[in-house]
């Protein structure tokens, strides 16, 4: 008969009964509170209470704890059953433990010794009790304690089998607390060869333990490759007797030949394969497979067609496979319209993402956009972004590019992040064949009664530059035109006002004839005694600019925008003159051969320059704001600026005749420099600057060196420095909402070559302002409040390559109280504390070496 | 696999395991917004979802909702055999499990899934081993409780029928 056995506790029941009675939720609390009440007068003043009405009284308290109740009393009496005799009430005591106990709490000191009496007992069920519970909420102090008893039991011989099972487990828990408990040695191959073990549980659990010792150390655990393989054609090849009760509705152990192969993965195929014969094999199992899925994408079980899209979007990433899935993509586009389930429509979503190139880019993007046009609001933000990205990076044709980016904003505006409207503005001011397209486009979009602020923005910028392009036409004309955008005005936020005020005063430079209307917005006490400070001064200072500044002032002060280093290249070191550089004609003339070396792998023309003073800088470029920061971007500033000090100085800066200036940098391929050439000839005293800019064409690390060779009286000189033009440099900061961000890490986050992690000690006092201007200097955008823990830091940027963009994401966890063990601090060696606190630094992005570089160049400043 | 809740289609949560260390207040705030998200998904929908930077696997049986939350390297499907393989569990020990088995007797659901699953990595896949170790487990509480009989307590005799009494009747 299965009945429910054991002694069921009746007061339990009974209490249980009268909750569910209740009719009413304050019924149910007065009850509950009538029992808390009982079962504290209990607890402070009966001193007789047996084992029993303790467990009964534990198990009421778990109750209501499960009711969504807090429980604020009872951990001492639960701690006080561990150490009971019967079975049942140890076990409720631990059950109480793992459900309710904090691993802070001060009461963990009382549980660890009764867990350790429990490990060294000679029962081996009560053993199993505590190894279960330090599986389940295992700490940093139970590895501590327990780091050596564990592996023994693991690998004794006589350990039963269901211990050795809690064993593994309960180590592979400590081990993700602590990562050093693990004995190495003789240990190694112990442990690898519980994967021949018999007790198909036994394997089970050690190979999810194996599994991760594998990925700290590969090497090491190297042996485990066979013992998995071995095991996973017995059970592939088994009947099904032997397998008894773990074959799984007629599939053989599933959960475990999932474990094994996942375990496998850790390591690459042989690399010898003379014949191709592995690449074959695989690139042909992998077009079989997304065939195999391509009809479970029509299936009626939703589940399937989920599964399915999921699975192909992992063969859309391998070059073997993703032409097979493009086959599939109407289908696809077909599941992301049709669907009812928002989760299958998401990952429909993902696979168009992931099957988009160059060839379906322009119809997978339309496709996205009409979606969107439908979709739910919940998901436009992540999609929003992707068909924007998938956009960029297969645009052929900038026009369309505006058209879909502007298309964006219009349907999907509140999801679209301010990197995205950056972006047009730079692509439109770049592109001479755009700019009118898109004057026209947003003069069009802004023409909708209801018009998303975005859009407002994007529109004022770009007529602001560009409205001379229409203004032609008399439907578009100035004066309509600043009465478009005006009608938006009191709609906006201040920031947005804040860039119309500056569209203004452009208005103004471009069309003379409606000044007076924009003086008059200017004058209205809505802005020029605005609240908001900065309003107030824009539109005083543009209001004086439009009246004091003649048209030429004007004009040139409200020239339009330089077009943006493509690429985001950025402006490296900006050379300071102490003096304006003046070059003699005379000298320009005597100078026949001012000879430009050319550094034959760089692919820019380098340049040679007179330029003694290069190295007399004095001032910082204003892009470090490194403040209080001692890692290796000052020391490289420190060579730049610090070095030529008066002593050199006045060796060759005395009357250098003639000086060459040669670049040349070690990156030369990874980095494309450019720079205008100056005079070749340089005065004695004069100084001259000259402006580096960089690209980035394809990752690098460390910084390039810069060698300066320059002729001056006594001949040749060359003198080597290393520029702070690390990758971070050429960062653009990204906005993104939580829901965004999170949902890119995770993407990122899919294989382990995409992120990197690093847990390093505080070099300096952990200062979270200081640490907070450091991040803020590296040239992501810090992400506020999307962390849960408001220590932590979440930051979200994107480095521009020619080659590529990579998406970065990053997260810095301040760990204040890391290790500091309770004997430093009676000891008062306070400095040792401070050493003991610790960062975590994760990084990701979809470039592997990219977040290896980023981690190590970010870790060395904390 | 990070945790495992099991609520009702009230939204009453039956069973809470957590396999990270959360504060409190953020385990109570992670459990009411899945509730009310699951609960508003219709039945045909598919059992997966994305939530935050974890994947939700939830099914239903009957009244009750049994919902894990895995990491994005896990797999979805037998996470969700997981679940069905702990719904049979139930099964087979209470026999036909219903929703009030696991309200009257929530110690014991706990029990077995610890036997199941053990710090979020699956420990014991073979339906047998689990409910042997359970029934050893129902054996040493019985022989402690014989102990007890003997001393003439008619109460525990009582408890074990009103119990399950009370277990039936609101079936």
């Amino acid at each position: 008969m299965p009945a429910v056995r054991g002694d069921g506790m009746r007061g339990l029941a009974v209490f249980i009964s009268d909750i569910r009675n209740c009719k009413s939720k304050e019924a149910e609390i007065k009850r509950i509170n009538k029992e808390l009440a009982n079962i504290r007068s209990k607890f402070k003043g009966d001193k007789t209470l047996d084992g029993y009405q303790k467990k009964k009284y534990v198990c009421k308290l778990l109750f209501i704890f499960l009711l969504g109740h807090d429980i604020d009393f009872g951990h001492m009496e639960a701690v006080n059953l561990l150490s009971s005799n019967k079975y049942s009430e140890k076990q409720i005591g631990y059950l109480f433990i793992s459900v309710l106990v904090n691993t802070n709490s001060e009461l963990i000191k009382l549980i660890i010794q009764s867990i350790k009496n429990d490990l060294a007992s000679r029962n081996p069920i009560h053993v199993n009790l505590a190894l279960q519970c330090i599986a389940n909420i295992g700490s940093r102090e139970m590895a501590e304690a327990f780091g050596n008893d564990i592996p023994k039991l693991l690998v004794s011989g006589d350990t039963m089998d269901v211990v050795k099972q809690s064993a593994a487990l309960c180590l592979l828990r400590l081990f993700r607390t602590s990562q050093e408990i693990i004995p190495g040695g003789e240990w190694t191959s112990r442990i690898i060869h519980l994967l021949n073990d018999q007790h198909m549980g036994v394997v089970t659990a050690a190979t999810s333990l194996i599994d991760a010792l594998v990925k700290k150390n590969p090497e090491e655990y190297k042996g485990c490759v066979s013992l998995a393989v071995s095991r996973l054609s017995r059970i592939v090849t088994a009947s099904y007797t032997d397998l008894q009760d773990y074959t799984y509705y007629f599939v053989p152990a599933p959960w475990l030949s999932v474990k094994l192969l996942r375990l496998l993965q850790n390591y690459t195929p042989p690399a010898e394969d003379p014949d191709g014969w592995l690449i074959f094999s695989e690139a042909n199992l992998l077009v079989r497979a997304c065939n195999q899925l391509g009809q479970f994408l029509s299936n009626r079980e939703t589940n399937l067609r989920y599964l399915a899209l999921e699975s192909m979007c992992h063969l859309a990433t391998s070059e073997f496979s993703h032409e097979a899935v493009k086959k599939h993509q109407e289908v696809v586009i077909l599941s992301m319209k049709m669907e009812k389930d928002v989760s299958v429509r998401q990952q429909a979503v993902d696979l168009l993402y992931a099957m988009c190139d160059k060839s379906n880019a322009e119809e997978i993007v339309q496709e996205m956009l009409n979606y969107l046009e439908t979709a739910d609001y919940s998901i436009r933000g992540g999609d929003g972004i992707k068909s924007r990205y998938s956009c960029e990076k297969y645009a052929t044709d900038y026009t369309w590019y505006v058209d879909v980016i502007l298309n964006l904003i219009r349907i999907a505006g509140d999801y679209v992040s301010e990197e995205v409207w950056y972006r047009v503005i730079q692509i439109v001011i770049n592109r001479d064949e755009v700019q009118g397209y898109a004057a026209k486009t947003v003069f069009e979009a802004l023409q909708a009664p209801a018009c998303h602020e975005n859009m407002v923005k994007v529109g004022g910028y770009i007529l602001g530059e560009f409205g001379n392009l229409i203004a032609g036409d008399q439907r578009s004309s100035p004066a309509v035109q600043f009465q478009l955008l005006h009608s938006k005005y009191h709609l906006c936020s201040p920031m947005t006002r804040a860039l119309l005020l500056s569209t203004y005063i452009k208005f103004i430079n471009l069309f003379p004839e409606i000044r007076t209307q924009v003086q008059d917005v200017f004058k209205q006490d809505s802005n020029l005694r605005s609240a908001d400070a900065e309003l107030q001064q824009r539109a005083s200072e543009y209001l004086q600019l439009s009246i004091i500044a003649s048209s030429d002032v004007l004009a040139t002060v409200l020239e339009e925008m330089p077009a943006f280093p493509e690429r985001e290249s950025s402006i490296l070191a900006v050379l300071k003159k102490k003096k304006p550089g003046r070059v003699p004609e005379n000298d320009i003339k005597e100078n026949k051969s001012p000879t430009p070396v050319t550094n034959h792998n760089n692919e820019v023309n380098n340049t040679s320059i007179g330029s003694a003073d290069l190295l007399g800088l004095s001032t910082p470029p204003t892009s470090h704001p490194n403040s209080g920061n001692t890692g290796v971007l000052l020391d490289v500033l420190g060579d730049i600026y610090n070095k030529p000090n008066d002593s050199t100085n006045n060796t060759w800066f005395v009357d250098p005749k003639k000086s060459t200036l040669l670049w040349s940098d070690e990156q030369a391929i990874k980095l494309s420099v450019q720079m205008k050439p100056v005079e070749p000839v340089l005065e004695a005293g004069a100084q001259i600057q000259q402006m580096i800019n960089a690209e980035c064409v394809d990752d690098y690390t460390d910084c390039p060196s810069i060698v300066v060779s320059f002729h001056f009286t006594n001949g040749p000189q060359k003198i080597t420095i290393k520029l702070p033009l690390t990758i971070n440099k050429f960062f653009e900061p990204t906005e993104m909402n939580g829901e965004s961000f999170f949902a890119r890490w995770k993407n990122l986050g899919s294989t382990n070559q995409q992120r990197s992690q690093k847990i390093f000690k505080a070099s300096t006092p952990m200062d979270l302002q200081a640490a907070r201007t450091k991040i803020m200097g590296f040239g992501m955008q810090l992400l506020d409040g999307i962390d849960p823990n408001p220590d932590n830091f979440v930051c979200a940027g994107i480095i521009h390559m020619r080659t590529q963009q990579v998406g970065c994401l990053l997260r810095l966890e301040p760990n204040k109280n890391a290790q500091v063990s309770p004997s430093y601090v009676i000891f008062g060696v306070f400095r040792m504390m401070r050493e003991l606190k610790m960062y975590r630094l994760t990084v990701r992005s979809s470039k592997e070496s990219v977040s290896a570089e980023l981690c190590d160049l970010l870790s060395e400043q904390f | 696999m990070q945790f495992m809740l099991l609520f009702s289609r009230q939204g009453k949560l039956r069973l809470q395991k957590w396999y990270v260390a959360h504060p409190d207040k953020l385990k109570k705030k992670i459990t009411r917004e899945l509730i009310t998200t699951i609960l508003a998904r219709k039945p045909k929908m598919c059992s997966f979802l994305e939530w935050r930077d974890l994947k939700i696997v939830y099914k239903r049986y009957a009244s009750l909702y049994f919902c894990c939350a895995i990491e994005q390297e896990d797999n979805e499907l037998l996470t969700l055999e997981v679940i069905h393989r702990y719904v049979e569990l139930l099964d087979k020990y209470f026999g036909s499990v219903c929703e009030l088995d696991i309200i009257f007797n929530f110690e014991k659901a706990y029990f077995i899934l610890d036997e199941l699953l053990l710090g979020g990595e699956i420990q014991e896949t073979s339906k047998k081993n689990v409910l042997k170790a359970i029934a050893a487990q129902d054996l040493l509480q019985e022989e402690h409780d014989k102990i007890e009989l003997n001393g003439g307590s008619e109460e525990t005799r009582l408890t074990r029928v009103c119990g399950r009494r009370h277990g039936r009747r609101h079936k």
